[in-house]
């Protein structure tokens, strides 16, 4: 007999495979996912995964919840174990009351089991034995059996799961019925054989509405296809290589001229991140819009061309899908560590402009949004992704267009102006927001051509080596900064029902996460107002939270607290105020860890002091 | 005297080409490089060839790195946009310039430093992918801006100015066009100018990754008794395998054809290249054949110079990607941007 009382919930757990990378896990599990939410209850799905084709490792992980919290919320409550590598700890890691389901073919001693948990096992590898005779379909139906022994165990739709079985194998209609036929061994096997359902189960709702799933990659390379991107240049690299591929079946779908069967889009895999870059930045010197898709080393490559992109001001999109570095790191895990190498990118004085998608909804947005902001302000744009987005599937709200939306090719000189006489000078700066015009090559036989070059000119983009025009532009490119503030995507700001004088600050990924911290630790009675930052550099409205408060804490997934360091050197703000709590080991932060250490701070920060006797 | 600036106005009498430019319409600003510079030379061809094509000067991209022959494209075609990029990284810069607009003409002009040793990897990649583009190398085999440091072009056993061997081998740009595809290659010398302005034409006409090696003394650093790439070594070891005469689509063909010495190279674009062999066996369409014939010479010492092979249905990138005609850069929102219907299916797949 268990020693804890079995877990008993609805719509609110976390359910964990623990699988073997290239067993063919993964369809399966994504399929388990997608039934649930099918069934009209928030989901959040997280592939955790080596660096490795086959044989380590790998955990899938679905979170469950009807409240729609939907970041990483820590602990397994039903525990699908298939990996025997990992079982031991697999089994460690269930919450007491949890479930483990288990391959039992082979008996296992009492001993290796925990006695606060519920144990269900049942003959996988015996059952696929006996129906299957192919040793790679014992393998793959073993997937499905497992999923069809859940449907059981926790009422699921089983109907969800065959109609997606049928648009999984749609146009290889062959695969359907035995897909469908070893998804009924499992359940019935389940119902014939277990106590069913266990405490955890599903009931059908209608939290889900008009909400999509889909993987962050996949979203922003939607977003550079809407944002009229026509150059794409890249090179393989973990977690970034799927947005290029996404662009890739984007594009082919959607830029095919209908009558020609040409291509809108020019795609270039490179020999490595520094032709990438340098690809992005010919492109759209020459008036394409192009980006590049990288991650942490791709960004150490690249920082000799960004640099001169920066300073010969030309435009260039850069999704960096954000992995634990330093180094190679811990290549598939995430964090948000790029903050500092992206925002000061390259030797001399540099400054560039990020963006901060929260989910796929606005890596979408944002996605397209930074082709007008880099065209805008004719320097390199960076949208900060990172692996729990970009390779994650994501309920998300559903992308919206506005047709009536024009492209905002930003301050270009056309013929016409040239010919009536215009005065042209790349770096002049004419309108006092810091940005100048430039012209396309082969504008014009005769006027606006000029030479474009990383070494320091005058305002008609003369070389020169005087100290004083170089000052002029280093200067008029820090007015260009301050022109930025106000143009890339402004914070959100959420206040406590009641005054207060604490604050936190947080961007991407650890949206979801906070969201759901800030119930947890307003029920342990503190208030909080809370700003997603969502562009760099910042906005005023960042110094006026910070001043409207006596401490701010700023949550990011890295270990120097490099956002903090950003507002600390960009707002002129006394570190003492901004009190970082940090999260770094790879795994996506939770609402749990950022409300204790919140919670835990705000108890000391907030206690009285004792009496004194008189 | 180069602190002086270029005088404006020009004899009236200087010949004009087709579209009613002289050659000074396509000059650029004075030199800043050594007097009697190699560099200066092919700046020279350069021009001569664009006025004598007729291009408009505006309808070419001029892409360089860095170093004194990434300096040469201030020097010329004054009314191109041109871009002084980074060290090694004018393959890569040409190639996304070339993807947003395949209507302009591309010049890449790079040095032996920026292209041999720094920039090796995209001066490879660059002719693997067929880039549209005369890919020049100005290669003098030392390091001029930085006085006088070997180069990786520098041949084994050659002296420093200051008297040290370089104990490496030698890295033939020439040899690893050939073997990367390049579909137009060719080495000649900024001292032949009568050589290398035909060169220049047939390169710019040619629709393909188009490379030239042209050897080009440095006079202040790499112009000694021991150098293998001084004026006075190139012209006594030069073994060039033919001169040409390029003819644009709009020329007819002026040259008394002599069976067996002139061979007519016809272009994708409708030019032809009338190539006067001095060497009765050399085979301008044979890529294998081409590479044992340089290191056959190279190992006699003999610098190889004229039009070394041409591919006769050459392909570019844009081919291989298959793009349309129009080029990127103009596509709008009309063109680019699927709208909220398409849109919203997309989002109806994703649930």
């Amino acid at each position: 007999m268990p020693t804890a009382a079995p877990l008993s919930r609805i719509n609110d757990f976390v359910v964990r495979f623990a699988n073997v990378n290239g067993s063919g896990s993964a369809s399966a599990n994504e399929m388990f996912a997608r039934a649930i939410m099918r069934m009209g209850i928030p989901v959040a799905p997280r592939n955790i995964f080596p660096s490795n084709i086959q044989g380590l490792p790998t955990w899938y992980e679905v979170r469950v919840s009807e409240d729609g919290h939907l970041g990483a919320r820590g602990g397994t409550d039903l525990m699908v174990a298939m990996n025997p590598q990992t079982f031991d700890k697999d089994i460690a890691s269930i919450e007491p009351g949890g479930y483990l389901l288990y391959d039992s073919t082979k008996p296992y001693p009492a001993s290796k089991f925990r006695d606060d948990i519920t144990v269900i096992g049942v003959p996988l590898t015996a059952i696929c034995n006996r129906e299957y005779t192919d040793p790679r379909q014992r393998q793959l139906f073993k997937n499905i059996i497992y999923i069809g022994v859940l449907t059981a165990l926790i009422d699921m739709d089983v109907a969800a799961v065959e109609k997606l079985i049928t648009e999984q194998y749609k146009g290889k209609d062959k695969l359907i019925a035995p897909n469908i036929k070893a998804l009924h061994i499992g359940r019935d096997y389940a119902i014939l054989n277990l106590p069913h359902p266990i405490g955890l189960k599903l009931r059908k709702a209608d939290k889900v509405g008009d909400k999509i799933f889909v993987e962050g990659n996949a979203a922003a390379a939607l977003g550079a296809v809407y944002g009229g991107a026509t150059v794409c240049a890249w090179y393989p690299i973990t977690p970034s290589s799927s947005l290029a591929d996404a662009f890739t079946k984007h594009c082919a779908k959607l830029r095919v001229d209908p009558q020609t069967k040409k291509a809108k889009y020019a795609i270039i895999q490179a020999e490595d991140e520094l032709a990438s870059i340098g690809m992005v930045i010919g492109a759209a010197w020459n008036g394409a819009r192009a980006f590049t898709a990288t991650s942490g080393p791709g960004i150490s490559l690249m920082q000799e061309f960004i640099g001169l992109a920066y300073f010969a001001e030309i435009p260039a999109v850069i999704f960096d899908v954000q992995r634990a570095g330093p180094s190679t790191g811990m290549p598939t895990r995430t964090q948000q560590c790029d903050l500092i190498s992206c925002a000061y990118a390259s030797h001399g004085d540099t400054k560039h402009i990020m963006v901060f998608p929260e989910n796929p909804a606005e890596a979408f947005e944002m996605g397209a949004q930074a082709f007008d902001l880099a065209d805008r302000l004719q320097t390199p744009v960076f949208v900060m992704l990172d692996l729990e987005i970009g390779m994650n599937h994501h309920l998300t709200r559903p992308f919206t267009w506005d047709d009536a939306k024009v492209y905002d090719r930003g301050k270009v000189m056309t013929a016409e102006e040239l010919e009536a006489g215009k005065d042209f000078g790349r770096y002049l700066d004419v309108d006092g927001d810091g940005i100048p015009y430039r012209t396309y090559p082969g504008t014009h036989p005769t006027k606006g051509s000029f030479f474009t070059r990383g070494t320091s000119r005058d305002r008609y983009a003369k070389y020169t080596e005087e100290g004083a025009p170089y000052v002029d532009n280093m200067q008029r490119l820090l007015r260009k900064f301050e022109t930025a503030k106000d143009v890339v995507p402004k914070p959100l700001i959420a206040n406590a029902a009641k005054p207060t004088k604490y604050g936190v600050l947080y961007f991407g990924s650890t949206a979801p996460a906070m969201d759901e911290a800030i119930h947890m630790i307003e029920s342990r009675g503190h208030a909080i107002d809370r700003m997603r930052l969502r562009g760099f550099p910042f906005h005023s409205s960042v110094n006026s939270f910070v001043a409207d408060h006596d401490f701010i804490f700023v949550v990011e997934q890295n270990r120097d607290a490099q956002m903090r360091s950003l507002i600390v050197n960009e707002c002129g703000i006394d570190p003492v105020r901004l009190v970082p709590i940090l999260h770094f080991d790879g795994t996506p932060i939770t609402a749990r860890f950022i409300a204790k250490a919140i919670g835990d701070h705000l108890d000391q920060m907030t206690m009285k002091p004792a009496k004194v006797a008189s | 005297m180069t602190y002086l600036a270029k005088p404006k106005f020009h004899h009236p009498g200087l010949p004009k080409n087709e579209l009613g430019y002289t050659h000074r319409d396509y000059e650029g600003t004075v030199s800043t490089l050594c007097a009697g510079c190699g560099h200066d030379s092919i700046t020279g061809a350069i021009i001569q060839a664009c006025f004598e094509l007729a291009i408009e000067p505006h309808r070419v991209a001029k892409i360089s790195g860095i170093g004194c022959s990434s300096k040469t494209p201030t020097y010329f075609l004054g009314n191109s946009h041109g871009f002084n990029s980074v060290h090694g990284r004018m393959p890569s810069v040409l190639t996304g310039a070339n993807l947003a607009n395949r209507d302009l003409i591309y010049l890449g002009v790079s040095g032996d430093g920026d292209s041999a040793s720094i920039g090796l990897g995209q001066f490879a990649h660059c002719l693997r992918r067929g880039v549209n583009m005369t890919y020049i190398v100005e290669n003098n085999g030392v390091y001029g801006l930085t006085k006088g440091q070997f180069s990786a072009t520098a041949d084994r056993g050659s002296k420093s100015k200051r008297g040290v061997t370089n104990t490496d081998n030698s890295i033939d740009m020439v040899a690893m066009a050939l073997q990367l595809g390049a579909s137009f290659v060719a080495r000649s010398f900024s001292g032949d100018k009568e050589q290398l302005v035909p060169i220049i034409k047939a390169a710019i006409a040619h629709q393909g990754a188009a490379f030239i090696d042209v050897i080009s003394p440095c006079v202040a650093f790499n112009n000694h008794a021991g150098s293998t790439k001084s004026f006075d070594f190139v012209r006594e070891h030069n073994e060039a395998v033919n001169r040409l005469d390029f003819i644009s689509t709009r020329m007819p063909i002026g040259l008394q054809q002599e069976p067996g010495t002139v061979e007519i190279v016809e272009q994708h674009d409708g030019s032809r290249i009338a190539l006067r062999k001095l060497d009765a066996d050399y085979e301008v369409h044979d890529r294998a054949a081409a590479l044992g014939f340089l290191q056959h010479h190279a190992a006699k010492g003999q610098i190889v110079t004229g039009l070394l092979f041409v591919e006769k249905e050459a392909q570019d990138l844009h081919a291989h990607l298959d793009t349309v005609e129009e080029p990127l850069n103009k596509l709008g929102e009309k063109e680019l941007c699927p709208g909220s219907a398409v849109l919203g299916q997309i989002n109806a797949g994703l649930r």
